[in-house]
């Protein structure tokens, strides 16, 4: 803004035009290529798909794709059966998540440190990899689990059926739960024990102080954890498909998938997308309002000082309950898979002839597909997330510096993707650039870009709390030196921005590896990701190859993580922004 | 020829305008303070002498050139000016002597030149054996003798400070003023210095601008602004003072309790009319029995109504008989007089000041 009305002596001299010309130019031409990547990441695809809802094949248009979709009493199933499976998933998640952030933040409970590493890895365990584990745990005839159950027993029926709503979304709860965790943890890290001592002072005990103050007072975080965990599983794909499917179960997600089989009937898609995307935006706009409200929480919380609340015989109490979450969320499902990944037949169990190499070798060096997906996945979530970052880090240095009165624009268009699940982003890519004149369905640019959408939020979050932290003044004290922007920027704004960067970088890349809802619109023969092959894979029923390539992904998964911690912090995938 | 000149500039941001026809003209190596309260547009001020803000109207001219004016301005960079922020804005990416080098580097001065002034200068700043370590692990004094030395080193055209002091405790801001004045008297850099404080901007000036709401009210060296403030603004913002409304008639002022001859008054013109003075509490002589005062120097009886000790001294209010005044009276610590007791106030009328 101020700083680049920058003319020198000697446009001065000139006549007004030329002045002011250069007066605008670098500014306003990087705003128009920022404005127009984002209207090509965000904007178009979602224009399209709201348009493509509204036509016929011929482009003339038309009411009958609304009525296609909400025509069937089948469709309508999977509609509500969304709703509910959202709110029960959020539930069980909110039960599993509360005590466990209350015991860390407040308590004096034993393994805080294990506790913190078990949120985390079933943070970055793939939601879909947890559920082919719990076909191997759960699963009616054969899991382990009923087994167990019946060789102990001898009762006749399972003790757990997956392939039922509750176990999907159970499921799908102990994969989200580390949402509510960190929302919560984060909202009782700023109550300070005097709130508490207030309540003890006043005579109220432990259970009392914790029902009627603590609480409460952390409401708005556990109702804000329940809303994001509901809309991650209304718009989760890879689970409901995995358990939901051979269970009969439909959802939206699964439902969208059904009407790309072929043929594809993405016009109908479209329309049978809309009330997921209206859900997300409405009820992240009454999240936000819901955490606007400070004065509930975070006012009281700076200065006071916090104590450990001292839980007695009970500290073990809560920490068997956190061990249970881990047991059953992380331990378990990962346990089975690498045993079924070393087995000839999973079901035999553990023993040394059931023991071969045989599915990695198969995966390794005999598929025509395992290794070039590895590949795929590497190179399309490093193209994706190092896309999103530089238009994210440019966006946030123009909106952060205040360079142009419309930079807000740019902003608010980067968080956009925020609100819209991703495989409405898949739909939309495909509505609107799958066919001519960009014909790009298949390609390795066209998946690339959708990630870089769908992720741009994080980048832009991370890039845009990384150039806040960097004083105006560290610029200016350049620039008053004698050095011009861009010798700030080298010498100064990005050393400062590297590190919390690189941070950005690796949970976008992350995050892109493990991406199935968007990928599988998405991609052609040639170009599936891991994810995409896993979902085939599971669709052929071959267990033993499936789990082993999930082993792939998770080792993958986890030497990122750890060069992630490495560079960037321990909890650098937890942080909220 | 004056080194830097402000003439009639002037900023607003939306319908409020922060910065209102300020004139300022800078001597060669003067040091000039912009005193005034927050939001009195005195950093505007700085930041338009600096190149970060445009002006709306008026002119900024270095050595007679114009670098600012509302259709051009030459940007920060090729002003050769220096500057220390509120934030002192050390790069922590750098050591001390990288921050203090880097002006230097910019200029492509041979790295043994650049090397021998920046350890020349960080001695003079008492740094140099801090010279390899990293912001970081520097004191916020510490921090801020970097921030003098990195803008000292490259000789700037004008030197410019934003509230450098608003950061550091007590202590170490009254032992931060005169190192800035000794630095001063060493370069004699052309200086503009912005504060709020105005016994920073007494101890470290040669002439202070007092700013109030975008204006500047007086410009003068920091003990005329003292003993002579020109408008009411000036005479309560610096120090403390009692304002009193008279009549100028017959040669004479006359208040509410006293009057003296105009004469007195020490060659302050007095035209015929209401006046308005500023009496400060030093120049009021508190005595237990009636005075021998000089001839034309009132006396008045009056009764303690409050009294408060400050350490230096009393500050006693007094209330003169026959009269609506409220007085306040300066008196030294062993000067104890009770609440409710009489006393004797003797006025210097060569102290008195007229104000606008």
């Amino acid at each position: 803004m101020a700083s680049e009305q920058v003319i020198t002596r000697a446009a001065t001299a000139r006549t007004g035009w030329g002045a002011k010309l250069r007066n605008v130019e670098p500014i306003m031409a990087l705003w128009i290529a920022l404005a127009l990547a984002l209207a090509f990441l965000v904007a178009f695809p979602l224009v399209k798909l709201m348009i493509a809802s509204f036509e016929t094949r011929d482009g003339a248009f038309t009411l009958n794709n609304y009525a296609t979709a909400y025509g069937r009493a089948r469709y309508l199933e999977a509609l509500f059966n969304s709703l509910k499976l959202g709110a029960l998933s959020a539930t069980i998640a909110t039960v599993i998540a509360v005590p466990m952030a209350w015991a860390v933040s407040r308590t004096d409970m034993p393994g805080k440190g294990f506790c913190w590493a078990m949120v985390m890895a079933a943070f970055v365990l793939p939601p879909y990899l947890g559920a082919i584990g719990w076909i191997l745990l759960a699963g009616p005839n054969s899991g382990f689990l009923n087994i167990l159950w019946r060789a102990l027993t001898g009762a006749e029926d399972p003790l757990v059926n997956i392939y039922t709503f509750s176990g999907l979304a159970t499921v799908i709860a102990l994969h989200s739960f580390p949402l509510v965790f960190l929302f919560v943890k984060s909202a009782l890290d700023l109550i300070s024990s005097e709130m508490e001592d207030a309540a003890n002072i006043l005579g109220a005990g432990t259970i009392a102080t914790m029902r009627r103050v603590t609480l409460p007072l952390a409401g708005p975080a556990i109702l804000g954890g329940f809303i994001i965990v509901f809309l991650e599983t209304i718009a989760l794909f890879g689970t409901p498909a995995i358990i939901g499917i051979p269970a009969r179960i439909n959802v939206v997600t699964t439902q969208l998938w059904q009407f790309f089989e072929h043929p594809v009937r993405m016009e109908v898609a479209a329309a049978y997308a809309m009330p997921l995307l209206l859900i997300t935006v409405a009820m992240i706009g009454a999240q936000k309002l819901l955490l606007a409200r400070k004065g509930f929480v975070s006012q009281t919380g700076k200065g006071g000082e916090r104590r450990e609340i001292k839980l007695g015989a009970w500290r073990w109490v809560m920490f068997a309950w956190c061990g249970g979450v881990g047991l059953f969320a992380v331990f378990l499902p990962v346990m089975v898979l690498i045993q079924a990944s070393f087995a000839k037949a999973w079901g035999r169990g553990l023993s040394l002839d059931n023991f071969t190499l045989r599915n990695y070798r198969l995966l390794l060096f005999e598929h025509d597909m395992a290794l070039t997906s590895v590949w795929n996945t590497i190179w399309f979530s490093a193209a994706a997330a190092t896309i999103a970052l530089i238009i994210a880090l440019l966006v946030a240095y123009m909106v952060v510096r205040k360079l142009s009165r419309f930079a807000d624009a740019l902003g608010f268009l980067a968080m956009a993707p925020f609100v819209i699940p991703g495989i409405i982003m898949a739909i939309g890519f495909y509505a609107a650039y799958a066919s001519p004149p960009f014909a790009m369905y298949g390609t390795a640019a066209l998946i690339i870009l959708a990630f870089a959408a769908r992720f741009l939020p994080i980048a832009y979050a991370n890039a845009n709390a990384a150039m806040r932290a960097v004083h105006p003044e560290m610029e200016e004290a350049v620039r008053i030196l004698g050095g011009g922007r861009m010798t700030a920027i080298r010498f100064v704004t990005a050393p400062l921005v590297k590190r919390a960067l690189l941070g950005g970088w690796l949970i976008v890349f992350i995050v892109a590896t493990r991406e199935l809802s968007a990928a599988v619109f998405l991609v052609g023969p040639r170009t599936r990701t891991m994810s995409v092959l896993l979902y085939d894979l599971s669709e052929a029923g071959n267990f033993e190859v499936l789990a082993a390539f999930g082993g792939i992904l998770l080792v993958i998964t986890m030497v990122f993580v750890a060069v992630g911690m490495k560079l960037a912090g321990r909890d650098f995938m937890l942080r909220r922004s | 020829m004056s080194r830097l000149i402000l003439s009639n500039l002037t900023k607003r941001y939306g319908a409020i305008t922060v910065v209102d026809g300020v004139d300022l003209a800078l001597e060669e190596g003067e040091f000039v303070s912009l005193l005034g309260p927050s939001g009195c547009g005195k950093t505007t001020t700085l930041r338009m002498i600096a190149g970060f803000v445009p002006p709306d109207g008026g002119s900024i001219a270095l050595d007679g050139k114009t670098i600012s004016a509302p259709d051009s301005v030459l940007p920060p960079e090729r002003r050769g000016m220096s500057m220390i922020f509120q934030s002192y804005a050390i790069w922590p990416n750098m050591t001390v002597e990288e921050n203090v080098g880097f002006g230097l580097k910019l200029r492509n001065l041979p790295s043994a030149e650049i090397r021998t002034r920046t350890l020349e200068m960080l001695d003079t700043v008492q740094m140099a054996h801090l010279a390899r370590r990293y912001p970081a692990e520097l004191s916020g004094g510490q921090q801020q003798r970097v921030a003098l030395a990195r803008a000292i080193v490259i000789k700037p055209a004008v030197l410019l400070l934003d509230e450098p002091l608003s950061n550091l405790d007590a202590n170490l801001r009254e032992e931060m003023r005169f190192e800035i004045r000794r630095l001063h008297n060493a370069f004699r850099i052309t200086t503009v210095y912005v504060t709020h404080d105005q016994a920073e901007a007494m101890a470290t000036s040669d002439r202070i601008a007092v700013m109030n709401a975008g204006r500047v009210e007086q410009i003068d060296a920091p003990h005329l602004l003292y003993a002579r403030p020109r408008t009411r603004f000036v005479a309560g913002f610096i120090g403390r003072t009692n304002l009193i409304e008279g009549t100028v008639a017959n040669a004479t002022f006359a208040a509410d309790g006293f009057s003296l001859p105009a004469s007195a008054m020490a060659g302050q013109a007095l035209p015929p009319g209401p006046t308005l003075v500023s009496l400060r509490p030093q120049s009021i002589a508190l005595h237990r029995d009636v005075p021998d005062a000089p001839n034309g120097h009132p006396v008045m009886q009056g009764t303690i109504l409050e009294r408060t000790y400050l350490g230096e001294s009393w500050d006693y209010v007094v209330s003169p008989a026959e009269s609506a005044l409220r007085l306040r009276v300066a008196g030294p610590p062993l000067d104890v007089h009770d609440v409710g007791s009489a006393v004797w106030l003797a006025l210097d009328p060569a102290q008195l000041a007229v104000v606008q």
